[in-house]
């Protein structure tokens, strides 16, 4: 068992906060996570900046091209989380394109990422059926989680086979919108989490995209084991002043 | 060889569908049923009679008499400027906007680079009276201006696109995230042989009417069904693919794609992507493009907005990969050179992607009485501007001649 399914057996309401690495200054991403840690967060999800990011939004497309004119690199993302392995055990996620797997060639990038100690990977646009064939053997034997999405649109038998191949948790899209557009959890919305709960899954769920404040985070944790918050966070990075205080302000407006 | 996908997308090592899962019921929709809306007898008739008498097919095969003295050869121009819209792009929008239609999709969204494509979407759409959304990249809206003016009186709206380098690449990023927001109503008209399975085999079926006529066409001017070479260029690749469809198997036709070299290959200011590129996925698919070492897709660059991408259709992947085709480039300059000079020897203004296929004629090795078919995508008119800008430069060669 490793960090993230830890955490789902000790824990409810889990709020995990997604940040951009590298943003907004190269060697802040060391910082924002032990902050976030101290602010009471229970898992964080960095994202490894890429050019052309389809499943995100503007907020985190903005921080990733930012990023990238810092002049992050995967070498440097893969250093920055040994530096915090020293100092917090945290669940930790990489967020990233199937593309940079494999420019940094895929085997190598998946050991480096365990031997750093991450603890679960997602990869958005990794179809399940390559997975099967190619990566899961070696993401299990390094004993990292891969962590699939469902959408309002994934029919029930493909929800089973993406809850197979999952591990720690099942990313639940809170509807069928890219990152940081404000979702209503409403009607529509919670027909389908209760279709989802009725299932039974193996994992627990996580509700992302469109989580932005304490309110649609209280509501994700009625309908799920918790929630993943990107965007909204990355805005409040981008602010004037501290960034120090800007991370303590922001959860404790999620939650304190 | 076996130049069809497999069912899952994959042309040799290039293809499938690399999307994010918000995407997987859309485009699985499509996988499902496309062929059987395709190869449908209604679909068909519709199909055939809307090129015919909207599009204007057959376009003709024209023996360009002027340019085959020049170069001591036949050659041939297959004429798809002649199209309604002035491009290839239209015999892909009528398809696909008939499969539009036949899954019951009522919002149309494109991408665009030199604005062809997005002319030929809010065309199709006005047609068939659907709402259209065209994306398109800043410097693209500014520097085909004449395009955006036609797309916005056919009534589509065109959304720019402002990130990265804020051309095709950055349209076809943002159409797709109008699509993840819209996944209920909303049909995707991709533009090219790119993107996710099924739309690389989808357009080059609906392209491959080009070949189609060349075949009868050849046979009837030259007494063969087949040519000797065929030149065609690549941005994502469309008219290649359809020009080259009916000849893949006949290993005795050279197929020849032209990509953009702008500045020049080593110049870092270039859209050849087979010299400068590597495997990796772009757009949901897994081909060739240009990227760094750390996998970030480079910014591309050529002076024909419709070959300014950095990637190509996995198809093209395949066929340079098992050689094929062979792939060859032209700079700026080149291509504007063979612009003019097919301009002043035929009376013929060509657009200027279709130039740089034309500016292979002086890379190739070319011999009397063989039959050349340069694929000519599309016509100059879009492309004035920046003609005119170098119209003193081609006068002046001409004086001193």
């Amino acid at each position: 068992m490793n960090k993230i399914e830890q955490l789902f057996q000790q824990k409810k309401d889990i709020l995990n906060i997604y940040l951009t690495a590298g943003f907004p200054k190269l060697a802040d991403t060391v910082k924002i996570v032990l902050e976030l840690e101290k602010a009471g967060v229970d898992m964080v999800e960095i994202g490894m900046p890429f050019s052309d990011p389809l499943a995100d939004g503007p907020v985190i497309q903005h921080s990733s091209t930012e990023a990238i004119k810092n002049g992050i690199r995967l070498e440097m993302i893969f250093d920055q989380i040994r530096e915090i392995r020293k100092h917090s055990q945290i669940p930790l996620i990489l967020m990233g394109y199937l593309n940079q797997l494999m420019a940094y060639g895929e085997k190598a990038f998946l050991e480096e990422a365990a031997q750093c100690g991450v603890d679960g990977l997602i990869i958005p646009d990794l179809p399940v059926e390559i997975y099967q064939k190619q990566y899961k053997q070696m993401v299990e034997d390094l004993n990292l989680d891969m962590i699939f999405l469902i959408s309002p649109q994934t029919e029930t038998g493909r929800i089973k086979l993406l809850d197979a191949e999952s591990r720690g948790f099942l990313y639940v899209v809170s509807s069928s919108s890219i990152t940081g557009q404000k979702a209503d959890l409403q009607q529509a919305q919670k027909s389908y989490f209760d279709r989802i709960n009725r299932m039974n899954l193996r994992n627990p769920t996580l509700i992302g995209f469109g989580i932005s404040d304490r309110k649609s985070y209280e509501a994700a944790c009625r309908n799920a084991s918790g929630a993943i918050i990107g965007s909204a966070f990355i805005r409040a990075l981008e602010k004037e002043g501290l960034l120090k205080q800007h991370v303590h302000d922001f959860v404790k407006s999620i939650r304190s | 060889m076996n130049y069809s996908p497999d069912k899952y997308g994959f042309y040799g090592d290039f293809g499938g569908a690399f999307i994010p899962e918000m995407l997987y019921s859309n485009v699985e929709l499509l996988r499902q049923n496309y062929v059987g809306i395709i190869e449908s007898k209604s679909f068909q008739t519709a199909f055939k009679k809307l090129l015919q008498d909207y599009a204007g097919r057959p376009t003709p095969l024209y023996f360009a008499r002027r340019l085959s003295e020049k170069y001591q050869t036949n050659i041939f121009l297959k004429r798809e400027d002649l199209n309604h819209t002035g491009a290839h792009k239209i015999n892909n929008t009528i398809g696909q906007i008939l499969v539009a239609q036949r899954l019951g999709k009522k919002r149309i969204i494109a991408e665009t680079g030199a604005g062809q494509h997005g002319v030929a979407t809010a065309t199709v759409a006005a047609l068939m009276g659907l709402e259209c959304i065209v994306y398109m990249g800043e410097v693209d809206m500014a520097r085909q201006a004449p395009n955006v003016a036609r797309m916005r009186m056919l009534g589509a709206e065109v959304r720019p696109a402002k990130s990265g380098s804020r051309t095709l690449k950055d349209a076809t990023n943002e159409a797709i995230r109008d699509w993840i927001n819209h996944p209920k109503d909303t049909y995707y008209l991709i533009g090219s042989v790119v993107g996710p399975h099924p739309y690389p085999d989808m357009v080059t079926r609906f392209q491959s009417v080009i070949s189609r006529e060349m075949k009868i066409q050849l046979l009837e001017k030259t007494g063969r069904d087949y040519p000797d070479k065929i030149i065609a260029c690549v941005g994502g690749g469309s008219n290649a693919a359809g020009a080259f469809y009916h000849y893949l198997d006949r290993e005795n036709v050279e197929l020849i794609a032209v990509e953009a070299e702008g500045l020049g290959v080593d110049s870092g200011q270039t859209a050849a992507t087979t010299q400068t590129g590597s495997k990796g996925i772009i757009h949901g698919s897994k081909t060739l493009l240009m990227q760094n070492e750390e996998g970030q897709i480079t910014e591309p660059y050529s002076i024909s907005a419709g070959l300014d991408y950095p990637g190509i259709g996995p198809l093209h992947a395949h066929l340079f990969k098992s050689r094929r085709g062979t792939f060859l480039g032209a700079t700026d300059t080149e291509a504007l050179q063979a612009a003019f000079e097919l301009t002043r020897l035929e009376g013929i203004i060509p657009a200027l992607e279709s130039a740089h296929a034309l500016a292979a004629l002086k890379k190739i090795e070319l011999h009397p009485g063989e039959n050349v078919v340069i694929n000519l995508s599309g016509r100059g008119d879009k492309d004035m501007e920046t003609y005119l800008n170098h119209l003193d430069e081609y006068n002046n060669d001409k004086n001193g001649k």
